[in-house]
């Protein structure tokens, strides 16, 4: 064999090693550029001039929007973390009364869309609702005679929104504690350590960054809420995007609003992996015996019960019922053929948009594993914004890319062939599809990527040293191992979907319908009791994946008997 | 070649398709009107003439945009708003065409329609001051502007700056006083406010009927389906309420209008001007009347029950499009002023 002739060999060999990684590569690269279409599209009017409105804005409301934003973050991020973390130690390292049933129940408030809780309690709560009139009818009193929580404020608003928030914290928190190794707690105990410094000091420390990817979500969430603080009158920075929107009618300023308040967002996740540093949160044995459970007696008991009873009964108990004794006087008039269809297209979208959300976040999940370059952990990150960009900013990315590759190629086949093509994803469920993806991909990447943090890379060496080829790797150990985290995946965004309004509202096409609109419709023109019907639907079809979900969660503890 | 041939075949057979489907007697409708208060009407306008109406409901502010963004090769034929201000805007981004019929310009009063026919009224939806019975004399009671006077203090109820219909009100003022002395007032009315801004306009309402406050702003309609509510609070609220109409003896209560007008890439343009045409029709008209308390934008209408039993009134005059033309003054003033 001549040199000449083993060159081209070993060229295409190196060839071929280098062309495996891009695949990955850019797979992952041109997915996330994709998905940050719309948030670019955004970006892009901050090099707009946006005028003297800026100048307007920061005289008279900017400051109130920066102030309450602020002050709302970290009220709601108090009430999860207290509501979420409580719950989830309380589930799953005591033993109590009711412990089998609020593991689940607790997951429930997911299922309302926090706008819906913000109706029904100022139907309730407020000053010309039932139970303040029937105090001051009680004791004669006034207005003025007697103090009582506004509830349509900014306090308001942070219970609102952390009683349907906090279901994320206590998922994840609870998933937290249930991975910890019994040795961990072991070793703490045999230290000295009773149930509340090994809770402070190794539990919760442990468990930190689940806790934050709660944490995370509630917060994206928070800032991306209109239809609560709207409705409370309280200024935020989601607000303020729309009325210099609307109002000014000045998109650019507008778009500078959405950047800025990405910024922030990116700015917060930033600041929290600065925190967490080197610090390594692998676990290091593998002993998960059933966790001794403190078995909790006499007041300990009766606190734990009301720590799980109130924000189950607050968050789903009370605007459950609520709706169902409103929906018990308009469903008669208000379920029909139509209202079938609007809950097959509430189903069918929310399906859909989680499996294209979850397929896509296993393809970012296993990109970043893989090839874990500051390029494609960067691309991750940007596809995974879109969580925190209220879903009309969404929207509006969305349509005006769609609009403009449409007319463009409309245009060309005009100037080609004579034919006009008119438009060809613009107002069809595709461009919905996309927006729910680009909005609720952060959910399941967090997720995935959580579910495949617990895979240690030692298990795919060792698979590979008994020679599996990776995507055997994929099949045989990963999904087995991966089944629950992309369970949960699923039904997260499919509950996100179907409670979303804004993206859906916008880009829908003609004659289609969903729950969430249905809703919106009748409690804008301010007939909640209408509303009841749509909004319980909403609820219920909620309620079934996150009982799903929640059994799921139960059983993913590795070592746990299936059977139990 | 041939690859090509069969590209080129497909193409017009996709294209023959199109304009088949095209074809169709149809007219596509982007709506900010909600579905429960336009598709019986559409329904009919079907039963009528044989045309499908296709139906996307949604903001106004977002349909507009929707329709900017899809440039020529929109599917709408028709923009339906609530509020005249949208529809000014929309003519002004140039996706709206001015169609003639004569059937429009003869019933549909000039104050209520767009000069040059970018636009029609179809509703019209008054804005007065309510009061709560027994504790307001309504002979206290006389302008907008007078609601300034400190006797007001801690005694009015009207919801946030962000509404379009506070919004087309201030904006009416300043048509009417110009910018400095509706600043000056709105400072002054925002100091008389009983609570800050906060829910919609049955809320000021049941607000002022519980001892909230003695005056609200609200819309007509929102009173009048409270009246009609199943639920006997809401109906205990409204009975509670007067209606007074104000700057009776001036410019008269302020207004403001649903319409609709043709999209510039209309390509049902017959079609949109029959639907038109049809909602300001008699039967049209009283079913706005009757089904939603608003008020018929052409004379010679049966008003509902409810609507006789609050009397006639005199109308603000001013052409809705200058309300347009004003919102985004009249919400910086709103924000200068500290209305929420």
């Amino acid at each position: 064999m001549t040199p000449s002739e083993a060159a081209p060999q070993r060229s295409s060999l190196r060839h071929s090693r280098l062309a495996r990684p891009d695949v990955w590569r850019i797979g992952v690269v041109a997915t996330a550029l994709l998905l940050a279409l719309p948030v670019i599209v955004v970006f892009s009017f901050v090099f707009y001039p946006a005028g003297d409105v800026w100048r307007h804005l920061a005289q008279t409301v900017l400051a109130d929007y920066v102030l309450n934003s602020v002050i709302l973050m970290v009220g709601v991020a108090a009430g999860t973390l207290i509501m979420g973390i409580t719950a989830a130690w309380l589930t799953s390292m005591c033993e109590f009364p009711g412990r089998r049933i609020f593991e689940w129940a607790l997951l429930l408030p997911m299922a309302v869309p926090a706008y819906i809780i913000a109706y029904t309690y100022t139907g309730m709560l407020g000053f010309e609702g039932p139970i303040q009139e029937a105090l001051r009818e009680a004791f004669g009193w006034g207005y003025g005679d007697y103090w009582f929580p506004e509830i349509r404020s900014l306090g308001g608003a942070i219970a609102m929104l952390s009683l349907v928030l906090y279901p994320y914290v206590y998922l994840l928190a609870r998933a937290g504690f249930l991975e910890q190794s019994v040795c961990v707690l072991e070793v703490g105990r045999t230290l000295g350590l009773g149930p509340w410094a090994s809770f402070f000091r190794v539990a919760l420390p442990l468990a930190r960054p689940a806790i934050i990817t709660g944490l995370s979500l509630a917060l994206m969430e928070t800032l991306a809420d209109y239809g609560t603080v709207q409705y409370f009158g309280v200024s935020t920075f989601t607000t303020g995007i729309f009325r210099t929107w609307f109002g000014l009618g000045d998109s650019a300023a507008a778009a500078q609003l959405s950047a800025l308040l990405m910024g922030f967002v990116f700015l917060l996740i930033v600041l929290e992996r600065w925190s967490r540093r080197r610090a390594r949160f692998h676990h290091t044995s593998t002993r998960y015996l059933q966790l001794p459970r403190y078995r909790l007696r006499g007041t300990k008991r009766v606190l734990a019960i009301i720590a799980c009873l109130l924000p189950l009964l607050l968050g789903f108990g009370v605007p459950a019922g609520q709706l169902a004794v409103w929906a018990w006087q308009t469903a008669p008039h208000m379920v029909n053929t139509d209202f079938i269809r609007l809950t097959t297209n509430s189903l069918m979208l929310a399906s859909l948009a989680a499996l294209i959300a979850v397929g896509l976040s296993l393809l970012m999940g296993y990109g970043k594993r893989l090839r874990p370059t500051p390029l494609v952990i960067a691309s991750v990150r940007i596809a995974a914004m879109g969580y925190a960009v209220p879903g009309t900013v969404i929207a509006v990315g969305v349509m005006l890319p769609f609009a403009w590759m449409d007319n463009t190629v409309d245009t060309w086949m005009r100037d080609q062939f004579g034919i006009s093509t008119g438009l060809l994803l613009s107002g069809t469920l595709v461009a919905l599809l996309f927006a729910y993806t680009v909005r609720f991909l952060a959910v399941s990447i967090q997720t995935v990527e959580a579910g495949l943090g617990k895979i240690r890379p030692t298990m795919d060496d060792a698979a590979r040293s008994l020679g599996l080829a990776p995507r055997h790797v994929l099949r045989k150990i990963h999904m087995p191992i991966m089944r629950g985290t992309l369970l949960t995946a699923v039904l997260l965004v499919f509950v996100d979907v179907l409670k979303e309004l804004p993206a859906t509202l916008i880009l829908r096409p003609f004659n289609f319908n969903t729950l969430a609109v249905r809703t919106f419709e009748l409690a804008s023109d301010e007939r909640l009791a209408d509303a009841s019907t749509a909004a319980l639907a909403i609820v219920v079809a909620g309620i079934i994946p996150v009982i799903i979900l929640s059994r799921s969660i139960s059983r993913s503890r590795p070592g746990h008997d299936h059977a139990a | 070649m041939r690859s090509r041939f069969l590209l080129l075949a497909g193409l017009m057979a996709l294209g023959l398709f199109a304009a088949a489907a095209q074809a169709a007697e149809e007219v596509n409708l982007y709506s900010a009107r909600k579905e429960e208060l336009i598709k019986p009407l559409l329904e009919r306008f079907t039963a009528q003439t044989g045309i499908e109406v296709n139906l996307v409901t949604g903001k106004a502010d977002t349909l507009l945009q929707r329709l900017q963004s899809e440039g020529r090769n929109t599917p709408a034929d028709l923009l339906l708003t609530t509020d005249a201000g949208r529809l000014h805007r929309a003519k002004e981004a140039g996706v709206l065409q001015a169609v003639q019929s004569a059937v429009l310009d003869q019933t549909i009063p000039a104050s209520y329609r767009d000069p040059e026919g970018h636009w029609y009224g179809l509703s019209v939806r008054a804005r007065p001051i309510m009061y709560v019975k027994g504790k307001v004399d309504p002979a206290e009671l006389s302008t907008y502007e007078a609601l300034a006077d400190p006797k007001w203090k801690g005694r009015i109820c009207i919801r946030s700056s962000e509404n379009i219909y506070n919004q087309s009100l201030v904006a009416s003022m300043i048509a009417s006083n110009g910018v400095e002395a509706t600043e000056a007032w709105a400072r002054k009315l925002v100091a008389n406010f009983a609570q800050p801004p906060r829910g919609g306009d049955r809320d000021q309402i049941s607000a002022a009927a519980a001892g909230r406050c003695d005056i609200a702003i609200a819309n007509t309609y929102y009173l009048a389906m409270m009246l009609d509510d199943a639920d006997d609070r809401q109906r205990g609220a409204a009975e509670r309420m007067g209606v007074f109409w104000p700057n009776q003896n001036d410019r008269g209560a302020h207004v403001n209008v649903s319409g609709a007008g043709v999209t510039a890439a209309s390509r049902n343009k017959a079609n949109a001007i029959k639907l038109l045409e049809f909602l300001t029709s008699d039967a049209a008209q009283q079913w706005y009347a009757e089904t939603n308390h608003e008020y018929p934008v052409r004379d010679g209408i049966a008003w509902s029950e409810t609507l006789e039993d609050w009397g006639q009134f005199m109308a603000d005059a001013v052409n809705m499009g200058r309300l347009g033309e004003l919102n985004a003054q009249a919400l910086m003033l709103m924000d200068r002023a500290g209305w929420k």
